[in-house]
């Protein structure tokens, strides 16, 4: 699937619930199944800033394509990173550096995230097409 | 016969004396009573629909729930009264101070100086000049921290503050230490949350130049004991700040009872607007103190040359201050003057009490700072569970409390925690308010475990 298929799934899955309670209980669930990173990699070099809380996140290049694994001490946040993750993860660099993430604003959650998670949310944006880029120039 | 009827006479004067005692004794207890009553309705009873009314923001409404504002350690609210000083200064007053020839600027002087009086007064300093108008809490410690720092701290000197200190108490410290070479020294504290002052008074040295302790923890509530802190400080000569921030919003703050030498707080801690707070300093020390910030206003004459500096307290106000702000502050301690700080800290203890044991009674939630003196401020975290997920979800649910570190990574890490859930109560709060802040943390819990 290409990402803008993988946003559309998620737009629609989240376009089941009409109350904030529904769509941050998915959200937990989604944070729940994330691909944990490994331990070795929790490192404070991995950490991403501009979160209130704790955000792990390291990639890899595998076959021209990217994967990326998170991890996040408190799990609404766990619950994003899990959707950026499923979004990005196995794309070409390229793919990465050129998302436009539109599905962020859709699902209808960024009116209930605090400025200082949404900046959390922006940074983690920004690291995972940083790495995209650092694997293209490579 | 007439015996009898002396007899009669008397028992019956006997009796109406009996009758008159007895009404009259009802009637000074009944009359007592009701005295006592009304007594204690001043001193200890809030009119709580009454309070709430005068703050227009705890009707507004937020995610579509009715505010409930537990983040009052952060900032507390503001009543009509503060609001009208502000609006009323900038339609009627508006006129720089200290400087202006005209009947503004004259009437303005008049009125902040007036403002200045009634901060002395409710600190029950000995001189309205030992009041220094500040940005706020982290001014007036950074004033000192730099002004006694350059005056009284050299080399190896050491500069005692606590482990529960908010960051805007340690790093001015730290910075002067770095700059001077001095070494900063930290009171412990035990797991309540209390200072160990056994360890204080065995860091008291002759190498000792100062002393800077909260007065109330922030993050704790611990209601420090200041008076002892001050006096066993005293008796080495040291000079002691106390930061005030967390403490005058629920306490009488007395610098002289106190005998304080530096007593700083937040006027929006404090029912007032942000932007602006006070320093006290004891006249010995603020005379001797080099100004912090210079240019209009602290000076007498200048010179290309030199430049005598104005007297007490003008030398440490430098530039136009926030007018309006001290017209807002004055209403604010008029204002909690007119409830009663005694009737505030009793209600508030009450608050505290009861949002604790119903804190007590949830699965895994651990209050962090049981001290025995407490103010109502509490910090608590609950096991498995990120304060921030917490703090998101009660969010929704209209309920504004604080998460994080609050400023204080130290007692975070003495702790061994990344941060903590705050509620911290004003007197407008209520007890049908923790009630529902219960449930919705009961309801966060559920959703995120
Ligand atoms: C104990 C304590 N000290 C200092 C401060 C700093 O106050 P301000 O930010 O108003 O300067 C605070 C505010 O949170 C505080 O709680």
């Amino acid at each position: 699937m290409s990402i803008e298929e993988i946003e559309q799934e998620i737009i629609e899955e989240f376009e089941i619930f009409d109350d904030w309670m529904g769509k941050y209980e998915f959200l937990i669930d989604m944070g729940k199944s994330l691909p944990m990173i490994e331990e070795k990699y929790k490192t404070d070099d991995k950490l991403i800033k501009g979160c209130q809380s704790r955000v792990w996140m390291h990639s890899e290049l595998k076959d021209g394509k990217v994967i990326f694994t998170a991890d996040s001490d408190a799990i609404i946040t766990k619950g994003m990173v899990a959707l950026m993750v499923r979004v990005l993860s196995n794309h070409t660099p390229d793919e990465i550096i050129n998302a436009k993430l539109e599905f962020v604003d859709k699902i209808g959650l960024t009116q209930h995230l605090s400025p200082t998670r949404s900046n959390g949310l922006v940074s983690m944006i920004k690291q995972m097409k940083m790495d995209a880029l650092a694997y293209k120039v490579k | 016969m007439l015996l009898f009827d002396k007899k009669k006479t008397s028992a019956l004067k006997h009796f109406i004396i009996l009758q008159f005692k007895f009404y009259l004794e009802l009637f000074l207890t009944l009359h007592f009573q009701k005295m006592t009553t009304i007594n204690s309705i001043d001193k200890t009873i809030i009119d709580i629909q009454k309070v709430r009314a005068q703050f227009p923001i705890l009707s507004r409404r937020v995610n579509g729930k009715l505010l409930i504002y537990f983040d009052n350690g952060a900032t507390a609210q503001k009543p009509i009264q503060v609001i009208d000083a502000i609006v009323y200064y900038y339609i009627n007053q508006n006129a720089n101070i200290h400087r202006g020839v005209h009947t503004l600027s004259q009437e303005i002087t008049v009125a902040y100086e007036h403002a200045r009086v009634t901060i002395q007064k409710h600190l029950n300093a000995e001189h309205a000049h030992e009041i220094i108008f500040t940005k706020g809490t982290t001014d007036s410690i950074n004033l000192v921290a730099h002004s006694f720092g350059k005056k009284y701290i050299t080399k190896g000197d050491e500069i005692i503050i606590s482990e529960m200190e908010h960051h805007s108490n340690i790093l001015p410290w730290q910075q002067l230490c770095e700059e001077k070479g001095a070494i900063l020294k930290v009171i412990p504290i035990n797991d309540s949350g209390e200072l160990l002052m056994d360890e204080y008074e065995k860091l008291l040295s002759s190498k000792t130049k100062i002393v800077s302790v909260t007065h109330i923890s922030n993050v704790l509530g611990t209601i420090n004991p200041v008076k002892e802190i001050i006096a066993l400080a005293h008796a080495k000569n040291i000079p002691v700040l106390i930061d005030g921030a967390q403490a005058v919003p629920h306490t009488k703050a007395d610098v002289q009872e106190l005998d304080a030498d530096f007593y700083c707080f937040s006027a929006h801690k404090l029912f007032g607007p942000t932007g602006v707070g006070i320093l006290y300093g004891k006249e010995k020390y603020l005379n001797e103190m080099p100004p912090y910030q210079v240019g209009g206003g602290t000076i007498k004459t200048v010179t290309f040359a030199k430049t005598e500096y104005a007297d007490l307290p003008l030398k440490f106000e430098a530039g136009t201050p926030h007018i309006a702000g001290g017209m807002g502050l004055a209403a604010a301690i008029n204002y909690v003057n007119e409830i009663g700080l005694d009737a505030i800290a009793a209600y508030e203890h009450e608050l505290l009490v009861y949002a604790t044991s119903a804190l007590n009674k949830i699965n895994g939630v651990k209050i962090i700072g049981e001290a025995a003196n407490k103010a109502s401020v509490i910090s608590f975290v609950v096991e498995g569970l990120h304060p921030f997920d917490l703090g998101t979800i009660l969010d929704q649910l209209g309920i504004a409390v604080r998460t994080g570190h609050h400023c204080t990574q130290p007692l975070m890490q003495r702790f061994g925690i990344q941060g903590t859930v705050r509620v911290s109560f004003a007197f407008y709060n209520t007890k049908e308010e923790i009630d529902e802040f219960i449930i919705g943390l009961e309801r966060a819990i559920k959703m995120l475990s």
